[in-house]
C-alpha cells in the first residue's frame, strides 16, 4: 500500500505495468512537441512578445512621453488639437514611435495609429505596476515603473480599442482605462 | 547514501539497493537536487537577466 | 488493544508516548497526533474566514449584486488570498507533513516542542496578516507587488509566518532522520511519505524565496532601503508564491495516493514510476514560476522558455503520469476487489457515499482536466499574452488549488476526524453530499472565471461596465456578464458546500460518536486490510481498460485545447 514501505526491498527491480510505459512515452513526446512549438513559434509565428527593454526614470519617461504628444498632436479640421474627453490625441508618423505612459489610473495619451502598419510601441509606467490590457482584441502584458517595453505592434483591424488595466493598482484600478484608435 | 543497503531487514538477500533507488531514497540529496536546480535556473539566471537589462537614452 | 498507551521500546533513544490505531494497525505518536489536531484545527479556522471572504467577492463580482463597495472589495480579496492560499493550505500541509513522517514512519516525533515553536509562530503571523489587512493600509494583494506599499506589519506577518512553517518543515526532515536512525520502518519509506518529502523540500525553496524576498520588502516599508525594484521583487516573490503552489500538488497527489489506498486498499501500480513522476516535481517543477513573468519586460525568451516549460515540461509528465496512477492503482485494487465487468464496474461501484473517495476522485478529475490543462496553456509562453491577468488566471487556479488541493484535503480530513480525532462523523448524509457541493462549486466558478477571462474579463477589479473610467473604452460583452453571474451562483455553491464541511468536521470532533471502544465502527469504513494479496499494484498484470479510456480522453481534450488557443493566439494583431 502507498502507505506503508514497499514491499518489496529491492523495488526498483520490479517491472513496469505496460500501460504505465505506454503513456510515460506519449507523454514525454508530447512534453517534447509543445516545448518545440514554442520555439518554432518565434520563426513562425506574428505573435511573439518583444524583450526589447530599456532601464529608464519614470520623470524621463514622462518628459518624453510630453514631448512626443505634443510633437504629433492631432490638429482637427478647426485648427483646434482634438481631444478626448480631455486626453490628446497623438497621430505619430507611419511606423513610428508611439509612446503609451501608465499612470494612476489613466493610459496617456489616446493614439491613432493605420491599419496594417507596425509602429514601435513603448510603454511604461511612472508609478505603481499597470496591466496593459488591449479590448477586444485580449492582448495582455505587464508595465513595470522603471521599464520601457517597446513591442513592434501592427494592428489588424480598424476601430476603437480600449485599453482596461488589468493589475491591481490600488482604489482607482477600475477606472483605469486607456484608448487606441486604429484608421484605414 | 552510504546508510541504505546496512538498512535493510535482516536475513533478505544482501542484493546491493539500485544506484536510482539509493538516490531516491536519500531525502538530504533530493534536498540538495531540489534547491539548487530551480535556485540556478530560475533565481539566479533570472536576476541575471533583470540586472542586464540595459539603461535607455 | 484499543488505544492502549503504551511506551515505545525503540532502540531506549527516546521513550514516547502512543497508541495503536485499530483501524489502520499504524502507531500513532502521540505528540505528533497532538499537533496533527491543532494545525487541522487551525487550517478549518482560516478555511471558513476565508471562504467567507472568497463569497464576499464572488458575489461583487457579480454585476447585478456588487454586494461590497470598492475599498471592501479590495480589502476583503487581500484577505481571502492570505487566508485561503496561506494559512489555510499550509497549516494543513503541515499536519500533512507530521502524519506522513511520524505516523506513516511509526516514529516519534522529533523535537515536538520546536514544532510548537513553529506553530505559534505561523499563528501569530497569521492573526498579524489579518490585524494589517483589517487595518486597511494592506490593501495590497497577497502578492504585494511593489512599489505599492502595504504596512510594515504586513510583511512582518509573512516573515514571521514563513519561518514558522520552515520550523516546522525543519521538524518533518528531523523525523525522517529518527525514523531512520530509530529503524521504525523497513527498507524504503512509503510513497505518501515520498510525496510528502518532494513537498517539504518545495517547501524549502519556496521559504527560502520569501525570506530573501520580504525581508528587504518588509525593510523598505520601514525606510531602511530607499528602492525595490518591482521586476527584482516580482522574479523572487514568484520564486515563493508560484512554488507553494507546488508544495500543494506535491501534497495533494500524496493524498490521492493515501486515500485510495486506505479506503480502497490500492497499491501503487510500480513504486518506480510514482517516485520517479515524485522525483520530476523536485528538479523541475519549480521552475514553473516563470509562469508570472511571460507578460513582463526585460526577460529572454530563453529564460522564459526553459523555465515556463520545467524543463521541456518534465514535471507535467510527472504529473500525467500521477493522472494514469492514481486511477489505475484504484482500478487494479476494485477489480481485485471483485469489480471486473466491462471496463467500468470498478468506477460505478466504487465507493461514492464516503466523502473521502468521492471528494478524492473528483479532486483528481478537476485538478487533471480544469487546473492542470488551463494551467499548461497558460504557461505557454506565447499564448500566455491572451490570458495575463485576466479573470482566466484565478479561474486555472481555482481548479488546482480549490477543486484540486482544497477538495483532496477535505476529502482526507474525512479520514482525519476518525482516525486522529478518534470522532465519526456525526452526520453522515451531510458528509456524503459535502465533496458534491463543494466540487461542483468549485469547478463551476473555475470554469466561468476561465471563462470570462477569454472574453478579456480583468481579475482583481471592481466594475466592469467601467463606469467611472477615463474612457469608457470597452463594453464588455453580454456573455462576460452572464458568465459573472454564474460564477457567483456557483460560488455560493461552493460556499454552502465550505459551510457544510465546517460544521460537520467541527460537529463531529466536538460531539461525534467516539471510536475508542473496542469494536466502535467507521460509519465510512476503511479497507479491510486482510484483504490484501498482491505484492505491488500491477501484479498478475491487470488490464486497465478503463484507466485507458479516461487518459485518453484527458489526451485528447488537452490536445484539443492547445491547439485551439494558438488558432486564437494566430488571429491576433501581429507584435514581436
Ligand atoms: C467558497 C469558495 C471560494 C470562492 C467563492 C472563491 C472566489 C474567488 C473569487 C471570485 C476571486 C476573485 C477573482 C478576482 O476578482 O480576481 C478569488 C480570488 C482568489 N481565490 Fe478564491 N474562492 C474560493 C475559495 C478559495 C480557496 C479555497 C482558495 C485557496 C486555496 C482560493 C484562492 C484564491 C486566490 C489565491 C485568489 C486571488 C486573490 C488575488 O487576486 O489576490 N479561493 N476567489
Ligand atoms: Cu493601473
Ligand atoms: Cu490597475
Amino acid at each position: 500500500m502507498a502507505i506503508t514501505p514497499p514491499a518489496n526491498r529491492l523495488w526498483w527491480k520490479e517491472p513496469i505495468h505496460g500501460v504505465e510505459l505506454g503513456w510515460i512515452v506519449i507523454a514525454f513526446l508530447w512534453g517534447l512537441f509543445m516545448f518545440f512549438f514554442m520555439i518554432a513559434w518565434h520563426f513562425i509565428g506574428d505573435q511573439n512578445l518583444s524583450t526589447e527593454t530599456y532601464r529608464v526614470k519614470p520623470a524621463a519617461y514622462e518628459e518624453k512621453v510630453a514631448a512626443w504628444a505634443e510633437q504629433y498632436q492631432k490638429i482637427g479640421a478647426d485648427g483646434e488639437p482634438v481631444e478626448v474627453e480631455g486626453t490628446p490625441v497623438v497621430a505619430p508618423p507611419e511606423g513610428g514611435d508611439v509612446y503609451i505612459l501608465a499612470r494612476l489610473w489613466e493610459f496617456w495619451p489616446v493614439v491613432e495609429l493605420k491599419k496594417g502598419v507596425k509602429y514601435r510601441i513603448h510603454i511604461s509606467s511612472v508609478d505603481w505596476q499597470h496591466g496593459f490590457s488591449l479590448q477586444p482584441v485580449n492582448m495582455n502584458i505587464s508595465v513595470h515603473p522603471g521599464y520601457e517595453h517597446v513591442i513592434n505592434l501592427t494592428p489588424t483591424e480598424t476601430g476603437e480599442f480600449g485599453i482596461v488595466c488589468n493589475e491591481y493598482c490600488g482604489i482607482g484600478h477600475h477606472t483605469m482605462t486607456g484608448l487606441i484608435r486604429v484608421v484605414e | 547514501m552510504a546508510e541504505t543497503p546496512q538498512k535493510a531487514p535482516a536475513g533478505e538477500a544482501r542484493e546491493k539497493v539500485p544506484m536510482m533507488q539509493q538516490v531516491l531514497d536519500n531525502p538530504f540529496l533530493l534536498l540538495f537536487l531540489g534547491v539548487t536546480v530551480p535556485a540556478v535556473l530560475y533565481l539566479i539566471w533570472g536576476i541575471m537577466e533583470v540586472a542586464s537589462v540595459p539603461v535607455g537614452q | 488493544m484499543a488505544s492502549i498507551d503504551a511506551t515505545a521500546a525503540g532502540s531506549g533513544v527516546v521513550n514516547a508516548p502512543y497508541r495503536m490505531c485499530r483501524f489502520t494497525g499504524l502507531k500513532v505518536d502521540q505528540a505528533a497526533e497532538t499537533l496533527i489536531k491543532v494545525h487541522a484545527v487551525t487550517a478549518v479556522i482560516f478555511l471558513a474566514l476565508g471562504g467567507l471572504m472568497g463569497l464576499g467577492v464572488a458575489l461583487t463580482r457579480w454585476p447585478a449584486v456588487q454586494i461590497l463597495p470598492p475599498e471592501w472589495f479590495y480589502l476583503v480579496l487581500t484577505g481571502h488570498g492570505a487566508n485561503v492560499l496561506l494559512f489555510w493550505i499550509i497549516f494543513f500541509e503541515m499536519a500533512v507533513l507530521f502524519f506522513a513522517s511520524a505516523i506513516l514512519l511509526g516514529s516519534r516525533l522529533a523535537a515536538p516542542k520546536v514544532a510548537w515553536l513553529g506553530y505559534i509562530l505561523m499563528l501569530v503571523g497569521a492573526l498579524m496578516a489579518n490585524y494589517a489587512v483589517l487595518r486597511g493600509d494592506s490593501t495590497v494583494m497577497f502578492t504585494s507587488y511593489v512599489p505599492m506599499q502595504a504596512s510594515h506589519w504586513f510583511y512582518l506577518s509573512l516573515i514571521v509566518f514563513a519561518v514558522g512553517a520552515l520550523i516546522s518543515v525543519m521538524v518533518f526532515f528531523a523525523t525522517l532522520v529518527v525514523a531512520k536512525n530509530e529503524n521504525t520502518y523497513d527498507g524504503s519509506v512509503p510513497l505518501v511519505t515520498f510525496g510528502a518529502i518532494t513537498a517539504a523540500i518545495i517547501a524549502v525553496f519556496t521559504l527560502a524565496s520569501g525570506a530573501i524576498i520580504l525581508i528587504p520588502t518588509w525593510l523598505w516599508s520601514l525606510g531602511l532601503i530607499t528602492e525595490i525594484d518591482s521586476l527584482m521583487y516580482k522574479v523572487v516573490w514568484w520564486g515563493m508564491g508560484h512554488s507553494s503552489q507546488q508544495i500543494n500538488v506535491s501534497a495533494h497527489v500524496a493524498i490521492w495516493y493515501a486515500i485510495a489506498a486506505m479506503v480502497l486498499g490500492a497499491k501503487p501500480l510500480s513504486e518506480k514510476v510514482s517516485r520517479m513522476a515524485f522525483l520530476m516535481y523536485i528538479l523541475f517543477l519549480q521552475l514553473a514560476s516563470a509562469h508570472h513573468l511571460l507578460a513582463e519586460p526585460g526577460m529572454s525568451a530563453s529564460w522564459k522558455i526553459v523555465n515556463t516549460s520545467y524543463m521541456m515540461y518534465l514535471a507535467v509528465l510527472g504529473s500525467m503520469i500521477h493522472g494514469l496512477t492514481v486511477p489505475g492503482a484504484i482500478e487494479a485494487a476494485q477489480r481485485r476487489n471483485g469489480f471486473t465487468r466491462g471496463a467500468f464496474e470498478w468506477l460505478t461501484k466504487a465507493p461514492w457515499g464516503n466523502p473521502a473517495f468521492s471528494g478524492m476522485f473528483l479532486s483528481l478529475v478537476m485538478f487533471g482536466f480544469i487546473g492542470g490543462i488551463s494551467g499548461v496553456i497558460l504557461g505557454t509562453e506565447q499564448l500566455n499574452v491572451l490570458m495575463h491577468n485576466t479573470l482566466y488566471v484565478p479561474g486555472h487556479f481555482h481548479g488546482t488549488v480549490v477543486a484540486g488541493t482544497t477538495l483532496a484535503f477535505m476529502a482526507m480530513t474525512w479520514l482525519v476526524v476518525p482516525l486522529i480525532f478518534r470522532r465519526d462523523i456525526i452526520w453522515p448524509t451531510l458528509a456524503k453530499w459535502q465533496p458534491y457541493l463543494f466540487g461542483i462549486g468549485a469547478g463551476g466558478i473555475s470554469l466561468f472565471m476561465m471563462g470570462a477571462g477569454t472574453l478579456g474579463v480583468p481579475r482583481r477589479h471592481w466594475d466592469i461596465s467601467l463606469a467611472d473610467a477615463a474612457h469608457r473604452a470597452v463594453e464588455f460583452p453580454a456573455a462576460a456578464y452572464l458568465m459573472m453571474g454564474l460564477n457567483g451562483l456557483f460560488a455560493i455553491l461552493a460556499a454552502l458546500g465550505g459551510l457544510v464541511f465546517i460544521v460537520t468536521v467541527v460537529a463531529s470532533i466536538l460531539a461525534g460518536p467516539k471510536l475508542d471502544g473496542p469494536d466502535a465502527k467507521m460509519v465510512f469504513p476503511l479497507h479491510d486490510a486482510s484483504r490484501q494479496v498482491s505484492e505491488y499494484g500491477s501484479e498478475g498484470t491487470l488490464k486497465l481498460p478503463g484507466t485507458i479510456i479516461l487518459v485518453g480522453i484527458f489526451f485528447a481534450a488537452f490536445v484539443l485545447y492547445y491547439f485551439v488557443n494558438w488558432k486564437y493566439l494566430s488571429e491576433l494583431w501581429l507584435f514581436n
